[in-house]
């Protein structure tokens, strides 16, 4: 189960503005599958060690050696804003 | 810190160190400084979808070799961990850290424990430029991702500091020892080297801590001092007056000598980390820690150690030299000349070369060690006198040359306890009859203006104690 | 003569473009024209594309080094295609050009192969039926009213349709393979890591995958042949340790094939049973054994799913906050721009995956979700490496059902996620599977799934083709 008040909470970690209807949505969207999903509280898996690969690879390493960067032009093409050739945003107020 | 207010600080200190690679932590992209802005970006480090990091092998290389500068326990697999949320400066939505498996943990540095040292990426540059330039007229910020991505080494001590002196002490013995492995820039003012201090006090001779303040970003060493200085001040004054310490983020200004809360927010902190899918392990071979060993200098502590030890220098001067790097060296190829008395001439170095030369590196000064070690060897042998060496070394500053060449041309030689002396010595009594009633009635503090006559009159190059006993020879004392 | 071009395979067409008979230009104008003229259609087509070519690109001349040369090939719209959209299916990047190109699109570029379009998905590839798409709701071949698949549904579609000789997809929990049954063709989900990610838009890092959609099984090696190798651009990809060869046999002797009790049963609807029998029977036929045998832990794997990959991408998506590409909402403060940017830019789908993830990786709850997901990932892989010790591949379904129609399980969302049922304990486990046509139920296509270890792509290719040549599962019809 999970209410609005953690479902606002969660909204405001991910940063997604959600509607008054969209927050009761999702409580109830959420609070299904996690129902469902809480079936695996009930295994026993205290030894078990967790996987977060599953492939056995190990120091993917890259030399210290540069490549080209994007010429600026290109890095910035993509940009909503260009401020004096940089990455323009509203300033952090309480961001 | 017996400041008499009965309580004593406690602080840990948090230290960034940006590694002086070729490369960005996880793209090919060349670390720069003071360049043009967005201009050393790729599709990694501007965040693109799409894009991989890839671990810069000589980052790994260079955190073992702060590790084992440091005395840390290396992992033998480290991982890396994805630290979420959302800054502009911040391109991916997550910073890549180390966070339950350091690639380094325990260790000690002089007389503070580290906790741990780990790998993770700088933030970019986040400018705030007004309202200039926007189409609203809000405020705006830009963002610079240049520095994007730079290897960070984040060390991490134990709260074993007692002081804001201690602390810049041992922040400077830190930069020392990185400087030496030559892994940074090691520069407060340019954000190479960024110190972060968590600070608390408690009542002498309590052991339990209290809440902490984290005290951000102080770019200089100076600052670090007053910084804490002023943070341990206003706790303690807090605390007298009845009110708590609260748990918060703080900016130390130092042109107003002021501290403010940084961050209201503190929205509960949830990072939601989780090791980063992107990466794999590292795994250390012994090649990687024989490579990162090989190239292991010996260190400012190590080093000051082993002058205390097997030369015998004091404590003091032991630092001097070891914490500066460039004076160990000349000290010890002075040594290599003349090893007869190491500590007079670890004081000629550190004391009287160091008056005159400043910061400079003495090996590019004009004066070579043999010079300086030859200079010790006269002042020992008495050939010159104290005073006559510091105008040799005046002399041997402005033009090099050999010391026992100056003194031959210039006539500085030590003038032994002869007829000139005693001649001289004569006419510096006669000269002063009320001091001479003085000696007699038994002050002999009364002697120094009398040294001093002779010593006019000798241009310096008489021996203080020869004249004191020509003195008491001459009235009968 | 354009309808016989489109009939070729993609293997034909690059032999007779190497030996001159026909033009690699002729070849890339048959397939645009038709692609260009269901795009034409928007939602009234089958809407596969997001973007088709209006050149013709200069391909290598056919060689020894560029043996493609002048195959057309539909790309998936998250692997990133210079200079060319590359938009995940996502409002929130709608218009985006990358400055870069995805390892596999070079790759494939390098081996003769020409960009023929974009192809249509499910919004960072979070779908089962291609319903979540910003640009629209791709539909079936076989029956307009029916959904493809997804998450890959405009690469399925295309195939199927013929408005592609074959594409490129990606498979993160069956969105490779699900599709590929929906529309009656050749799916396969690689081992993970045998492909670069670098350059695909991520949804979930540790299960995506890139692989091939064709019409046969031949063309799906041949593709997947010129796809897989390690690349230095991504940490967990891996050399393949066989050269992947065009598939071979005429019979399943000695193979043993074990049917898991926990992914045929209640869920999988009557007709797709049935077919599934009817091809295990043909399998012995051919000389295999099968057994029934256990995934003990396969029922956990939809809930370890759902929370191992919507938290990754919670975490994946971050960096779409409207600063440096992409949409950007009007906002006085930087707060406001990042939740509106993100409330407008992203579908209901992405949202909701991105709470879960979010809440999963929340602060008190890490180790009751993701931390216990990752355990059981741990067991669901080890119940396939012990399954193997018995047997040389699992096979099960594709898919539960049939083709479904539009609109019909967007009301659900956990009806919608059941889809994957059969196809989420592979992708746990990083292991190969193919989806091959299966035959008909009520019409519309069924897919017949196998599975082997890690890096059995060749044996498991070599299968499929037996089974393929035995089934003559005909497609043409829907490439009228
Ligand atoms: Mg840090
Ligand atoms: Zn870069």
């Amino acid at each position: 189960m999970i209410d609005r008040a953690q479902v606002l909470h969660v909204a405001r970690l991910a940063r997604l503005e959600l509607t008054d209807d969209e927050v009761g949505t999702m409580s109830r969207e959420l609070s299904a599958v996690l129902d469902h999903i809480e079936k695996i509280g009930e295994l026993q898996l205290d030894d078990v060690p967790a996987t977060s690969h599953v492939i056995d690879v190990v120091n993917a390493l890259r030399p210290d050696e540069p490549v080209p960067s994007l010429p600026r032009e290109q890095a910035l093409a993509n940009a909503p804003e260009v401020v004096d050739d940089g990455f323009g945003v509203p300033s952090p107020g309480a961001a | 810190m017996s400041d008499g207010s009965g309580y004593e600080p406690v602080i840990g200190l948090e230290i960034h160190v940006q590694l002086k690679t070729n490369t960005k932590m996880f793209c090919g992209c060349e670390l720069s400084f003071g360049d043009p802005p967005n201009v050393h970006t790729c599709p990694v480090c501007l965040g693109l979808p799409g894009a991989l990091p890839v671990v810069n092998a000589r980052a790994i290389h260079y955190a073992l070799m702060v590790g084992m500068a440091l005395g840390c326990e290396l992992a033998p697999r480290s991982i890396f961990h994805r630290k979420n949320y959302f800054y502009p400066d911040l391109p991916k939505g997550y910073q890549i850290s180390q966070y339950d498996i350091p690639i380094c943990s325990g260790g000690r540095l002089g007389d503070v424990r580290i906790h741990r040292a780990h790998l993770e990426e700088d933030a970019a540059k986040l400018v705030h430029v007004g309202a200039s330039g926007r189409i609203h007229g809000a405020d705006a910020s830009v963002v610079d991702y240049n520095r994007g991505g730079t290897p960070l080494v984040e060390i991490v001590t134990e709260p074993d500091v007692r002081s804001a002196a201690q602390a810049r002490e041992w922040l400077t013995l830190l930069r020392e020892t990185l400087r030496q492995l030559g892994v940074s820039d090691v520069n407060m003012e340019e954000g190479s080297l960024r110190c972060d201090a968590n600070v608390s006090i408690r009542p002498v001779g309590s052991d339990v801590l209290g809440t902490k303040t984290e005290l951000k970003n102080m770019n200089s060493f100076r600052y670090l001092e007053r910084g804490v200085e002023a943070e341990i001040a206003r706790q303690i004054a807090l605390v007298q007056s009845g009110e708590e310490v609260v748990q918060e983020t703080l900016h130390y200004d130092p042109v107003s000598g002021s501290i403010s809360s940084l961050r209201s927010k503190e929205e509960a902190h949830d990072y939601r980390y989780f090791p980063e899918p992107d990466l794999v392990p590292v795994v250390l071979t012994e090649t990687m820690i024989e490579g990162a060993r090989a190239e292991l200098p010996e260190l400012p502590a190590a080093r000051a150690e082993r002058y205390e030890s097997a030369l015998g220098l004091s404590a003091d001067s032991a630092r001097l030299l070891a914490f500066r790097p460039e004076l160990g060296a000349y000290f010890e190829a002075a040594l290599a000349v003349d090893g007869e008395s190491p500590q007079v001439l670890a004081n000629w170095i550190s004391g009287e070369l160091v008056a005159r030369i400043g910061d400079e590196d003495p090996a590019a000064s004009k004066v070579t060690p043999a010079a300086i070690a030859q200079l010790v060897a006269l002042v020992r042998g008495r050939a010159v006198t104290q005073g006559a060496a510091k105008t040799v070394l005046d002399r041997l500053v402005a033009d090099g040359g050999e010391p026992q060449a100056i003194v031959d041309a210039e006539g500085l030689g030590a003038i032994g306890g002869g007829d000139e002396l005693t001649e001289v010595v004569k006419r510096a009594l006669e000269s002063d009859p009320a001091a001479v009633e003085k000696l007699k009635g038994g002050n002999m503090k009364a002697i120094g203006p009398i040294v001093g006559f002779v010593m006019r009159e000798t241009k310096g190059r008489a021996d203080g104690g020869e004249v004191t006993r020509l003195v008491r020879e001459q009235l009968g004392l | 003569m354009s309808a016989d071009l489109i009939a070729l395979s993609a293997r034909d067409a690059a032999e007779q473009i190497r030996h001159g008979r026909i033009s690699a230009d002729e070849l890339f104008a048959a397939y645009r024209e038709r692609a260009a003229a269901d795009a034409a259609k928007g939602e009234d087509g089958l809407n596969a594309y997001t973007w088709v070519a209006d050149v013709t690109p200069s391909a290598p001349a056919a060689s020894d080094a560029a043996p493609l040369a002048g195959v057309p090939l539909a790309v998936k719209d998250l692997f990133c295609t210079e200079g060319v959209p590359s938009q995940s299916g996502s409002k929130i990047l709608a218009g985006y050009r990358p400055p870069y190109n995805a390892t596999v699109v070079d790759k494939l570029a390098s081996a003769g192969t020409t960009l023929l379009g974009k192809t249509n998905q499910d919004e960072f590839a979070m779908g089962s039926s291609n319903e979540n798409s910003a640009f629209g709701a791709v539909r079936n071949p076989w029956d307009a009213s029916r959904v493809p698949g997804g998450s890959s549904g405009g690469s399925a579609a295309a195939v199927a349709a013929g408005l592609a000789p074959w594409a490129l997809g990606t498979d993160t929990g069956g969105s490779i393979r699900q599709p590929a049954a929906l529309c009656g063709i050749v799916g396969l989900k690689p081992t993970y890591g045998s492909v670069s990610r670098y350059g695909m838009i991520a949804f979930a890092s540790s299960l995506d995958q890139a692989g091939p959609f064709a019409r046969d099984v031949t063309d799906t090696a041949l593709l997947y042949r010129h796809m897989v190798g390690r690349d230095g651009r991504d940490s967990t990809s891996l050399q393949h340790p066989d050269e992947i060869a065009l598939p071979k046999g005429v019979d399943l002797k000695g193979i043993r094939l074990g049917v898991p009790e926990e992914l045929i049963g209640e869920g999988v609807e009557s007709g797709v049973r049935e077919a599934f029998n009817q091809t295990l029977a043909l399998a012995e036929q051919l000389g295999a054994t099968v057994e029934t045998t256990h995934l003990p832990h396969a029922p956990h794997a939809l809930s370890a799913y759902y929370l191992i990959a919507p938290a990754e991408a919670s975490s994946n998506l971050a960096r779409f906050d409207g600063v440096r590409y992409g949409l950007r909402a009007d906002a006085d403060d930087l707060l406001s721009m990042y939740t509106r940017t993100r409330a407008e830019g992203f579908g209901p789908e992405v949202k909701r995956r991105i709470m879960l993830g979010t809440y999963a990786l929340s602060s008190g709850y890490y180790d009751a979700y993701y931390g216990r997901a990752q355990k059981v990932r741990t067991k669901i892989a080890e119940d396939f490496r012990s399954a193997f010790d018995s047997f040389d591949f699992i096979v099960t379904p594709s898919a539960p059902t049939v083709a479904f129609k539009l609109g019909e399980k967007t009301a659900d969302p956990l009806e919608m996620y059941l889809q994957d049922f059969c196809t989420i304990p592979m992708s746990l486990a990083g292991i190969p599977a193919i989806s091959i046509p299966n035959g008909l139920s009520d019409g519309l296509p069924v897919g017949f799934q196998i599975a082997g270890p890690a890096f059995s792509e060749n044996r498991l290719l070599d299968a499929a083709y037996v089974l393929e040549q035995a089934l003559g599962f005909d497609g043409s019809k829907v490439r009228a």
